[in-house]
């Protein structure tokens, strides 16, 4: 019963601490509820539409009018001017007023009347991979469609409408793409971003109230309130408030963000809220083990917010880890949010149940342990010195 | 009072060296202004190193199994992206093994596909990505896509030969139209090119706001503003610029280190030539440390407060610039919003003037902004002359 008192006083002192500073407040409160709509929103469209594209129409001839039209016609490309010259068309280009060329020759049909293949020209902006591929794909798509019409109506004519259309297409295909049916950003990107947003504004948190800390207490690491007590209990205490406001956060997470912007939530809840308690755990107590190295409170924004983004491409989710070096992927292992961002994203994106996630798991279960072991052990060494300058001033 | 007469690039010095002790004294300046960089362009150039994602592990359910099913999944294992590492027997092993992350996509023919397609009777094949990987699942799809129709165009190709007809002749029946893609200044579609050339500059971006705003706030939090301000003969400008000056040369050096490796190790293309691309450097470095600069004046020395709100800022960037997400799909308000990311203007110029390789006139509208950055500091000096004298260190 003691021991239960002891860690809510702990804990009740930490809350105090963190309520009355501002600066904690924004990391582990505003950020939290604030950055996931700040980012679904920019991504909330999805993809990317309308690619704007120009046409250089040398052939004139009724087949590169078809072409261009159904370009036009597609929802991801738009063409915005046919205009006569290469260098016209360059010139939108350097204005940022089109992101592709299509370049018709003028022997486009002549070479297709002698039996020779006809080639037409798709010149892309490499600027961002999304408008290379809005207008790759329906160029091709066009192109498929159309040569299937000029194969039916100029060689292999069937003898009945059903001949030509299996003519037309011999074998069909589908395509599914499974857990983000409309191959959209924000689907693919916020999941892991939302668990990047735990570890890092907990590293943050909890590294600012440690720089607090030490401030305030001359250099230790526990103010005079919280020692006196065993390690074990200081430092359940401490996790504790962060723990249950990060359960709160989670919530809102699944309830609140994943609905509003229509992210995919094909989980269960429990299973849910179960993975991600046990990701917030590891989270804090790498965060204490971390906290070792603040000294003052703004250190941890210099030390902890870049490392954001090398985090979101060692998780594998950005970059595939099938193409990731050896050395890196074991780099990755000693962060919660690798093995929190592929858990989130295969429990909650695509309805996997605990059971599928045990890597995971077993990952984040290691690094509570370890974490927790070396945050005791730094927090007894400095404990062991408050100790003594305590007794050594009563002495004096 | 000696320092009144004294020049001004001896108290620009005598500032500077002041703060070159400072970093001495507290070695995080150490790790934000050369280990974080220097360890984010390790990282970033090692791991993307192969430049285009390859050998992408795929799943294959050939319930068929027949020697044109093996045609298509040799063509298939040929491409550049798909490597078929592992066969399943049915549909849902393998969707399981892609729920897993064994695989990022797998391949289905069905049962009789063979038969059914000399028969004329249509089948159909399938394929199924997971594009909760968006990247591998993008490229997946593209190589799976262009095997289906593969698939169903050999089967055309058979009869025409057995019409008669030359291979060229065939090919110009079965693919009329050849789409010949340009992808201009990045042929190989190299992702390193395409995201460290933004990345990193981002990266560097925001250590240099955070590393400004946290010296100069270092002062009023020592409580030795007043020091500075005397040391700088009463001048903001002054006292604000000499601290700021060894920050200036050493971001700058970083600058051009990394431009150094992606231009001329790595063989990034670079149209304009490094120098155009090192002196851009520059102007970043300095629109970066006036932002911080702007920020700090603004919240009138209130250190955490800008210091939090550079790492919002900066972070905030890297979706903002628009090279991964392109800034014209966003909301209108957004738009507007990414003209005060300097990376966004970052990303247009580099992509105006490395990768492409156009007069620097198209961009003018960057340039601009990038300046009017610069100048970012001329607004708020007048708080900087009331804190420097009055305020003191405010939580």
């Amino acid at each position: 019963m003691k021991n239960i008192r002891d860690i809510c006083e702990v804990a009740w002192s930490e809350i105090k601490a963190l309520v009355t500073d501002k600066g904690i407040l924004i990391f582990i409160l505003f950020v939290p509820l604030v950055y996931p709509l700040l980012y679904s929103w920019v991504y909330t469209n999805e993809v990317v539409r309308e690619v704007p594209c120009v046409v250089v129409d040398d052939s004139h001839s009724s087949l590169s009018r078809e072409f261009t039209r159904k370009l036009d016609a597609s929802p991801d490309v738009k063409v915005v001017a046919t205009v006569p010259s290469m260098e016209q068309a360059q010139e939108l280009m350097r204005r940022g007023e089109a992101y592709g060329i299509l370049r018709f020759p003028s022997d486009l049909t002549s070479d297709l009347v002698r039996s020779r293949q006809g080639h037409i020209g798709l010149y892309c902006s490499m600027s961002s991979m999304l408008y290379y591929k809005a207008l790759l794909l329906t160029a091709t798509n066009v192109s498929l469609d159309m040569n299937k019409d000029i194969k039916i109506q100029g060689y292999v004519h069937g003898t009945t409408d059903r001949q030509d259309e299996i003519n037309r297409t011999p074998i069909t295909y589908d395509y599914v793409a499974l857990f983000n049916p409309q191959s959209g950003f924000a689907a693919f990107l916020i999941p892991p971003v939302l668990m990047l947003i735990i570890q890092q504004t907990l590293f943050l948190g909890i590294g600012m109230a440690m720089g607090n800390t030490r401030e305030k207490n001359g250099g230790a690491i526990l103010s005079p309130a919280a020692s006196g007590r065993p390690t074990w209990m200081v430092i359940l205490g401490k996790a504790l408030p962060y723990l249950l406001l990060y359960i709160v956060i989670a919530v809102y997470l699944y309830t609140v963000v994943t609905p509003g912007f229509r992210l995919p939530r094909l989980g269960d809840y429990g299973t849910y809220m179960v993975f991600a308690a046990i990701y917030i755990l590891a989270c804090i107590f790498m965060g204490m083990a971390l906290s070792m190295l603040v000294y003052r409170r703004e250190d941890c924004i210099l030390l902890f917010v870049f490392l954001s983004v090398p985090m979101l491409f060692l998780s594998g989710l950005s970059w595939p880890g099938s193409n990731m070096p050896e050395f890196w992927r074991w780099v990755s292992c000693l962060f919660p949010s690798t093995f929190g961002m592929n858990g989130y994203v295969r429990i909650v994106t695509m309805g996997d149940s605990l059971s599928h996630v045990v890597p995971e798991l077993k990952g984040l279960l290691i690094q509570i342990v370890a974490y927790s072991t070396l945050t005791f052990l730094c927090y007894r060494r400095g404990k062991h010195h408050i100790d003594n300058f305590i007794s050594n001033a009563t002495l004096d | 009072m000696t320092m009144d007469r004294q020049s001004l690039p001896r108290r620009l010095w005598q500032i500077a060296h002041r703060e070159i002790k400072n970093y001495n004294r507290r070695p995080l300046f150490l790790f934000t202004m050369l280990i974080a960089p220097l360890v984010c362009l390790v990282f970033f150039t090692s791991l993307m190193g192969t430049g285009l994602p390859t050998k992408l592990p795929a799943g294959l359910v050939d319930e068929d199994d027949t020697h044109i099913t093996r045609i298509v999944v040799r063509t298939l294992n040929s491409m550049q992206e798909t490597n078929f590492t592992h066969r399943y027997s049915n549909f849902s092993d393998a969707r399981e093994a892609m729920q897993r992350g064994e695989i990022y996509s797998f391949f289905y023919i069905p049962k009789g596909l063979t038969e059914d397609a000399l028969a004329n009777r249509q089948p159909r094949l399938s394929f199924y990505t997971n594009e909760a990987y968006f990247l591998p699942g993008t490229m997946l799809m593209k190589d799976s896509r262009y095997a289906c129709e593969l698939a169903g165009l050999a089967l055309t190709r058979e009869t025409l030969y057995a019409k008669g007809l030359t291979e060229d002749q065939a090919m110009a029946v079965i693919q009329p139209l050849v789409i010949e893609t340009h992808p201009l200044g990045n042929p190989y579609l190299n992702y390193s090119v395409y995201l460290n050339n933004i990345i990193l500059p981002g990266i560097l971006i925001l250590l240099i706001m955070l590393c400004a705003t946290y010296a100069i706030g270092y002062e009023w939090k020592r409580g030795t503003q007043r020091e500075l301000y005397a040391l700088a003969g009463n001048s903001s400008t002054v006292a604000l610029a000499g601290k700021l000056l060894p920050q200036t040369a050493i971001f700058t050096l970083m600058f051009m280190l990394f431009d150094v490796v992606f231009y001329r190790f790595l063989g990034f293309p670079c149209n304009v030539g490094i120098v155009r691309m090192m002196l851009l450097g520059f102007i970043t470095v300095l629109a970066a440390q006036a932002f911080g600069v702007f920020l700090f004046g603004v919240f009138a020395g209130k250190l955490r407060l800008s210091m939090c709100l550079c790492s919002l800022w900066g972070i905030l960037a890297f979706s903002l610039a628009g090279f991964t997400y392109p800034v014209p799909a966003m909301h209108g308000f957004l738009q507007g919003f990414s003209w005060f990311f300097p990376l966004r203007q970052y990303y247009l110029i580099y992509v105006n003037q490395a990768l492409d390789g156009n007069s620097i006139f198209y961009v003018w509208r960057s340039v601009t902004a990038m300046l009017l950055y610069v100048l970012l500091p001329i607004t708020v000096l007048w708080r900087y002359r009331y804190i420097f004298l009055k305020a003191k260190y405010i939580e």
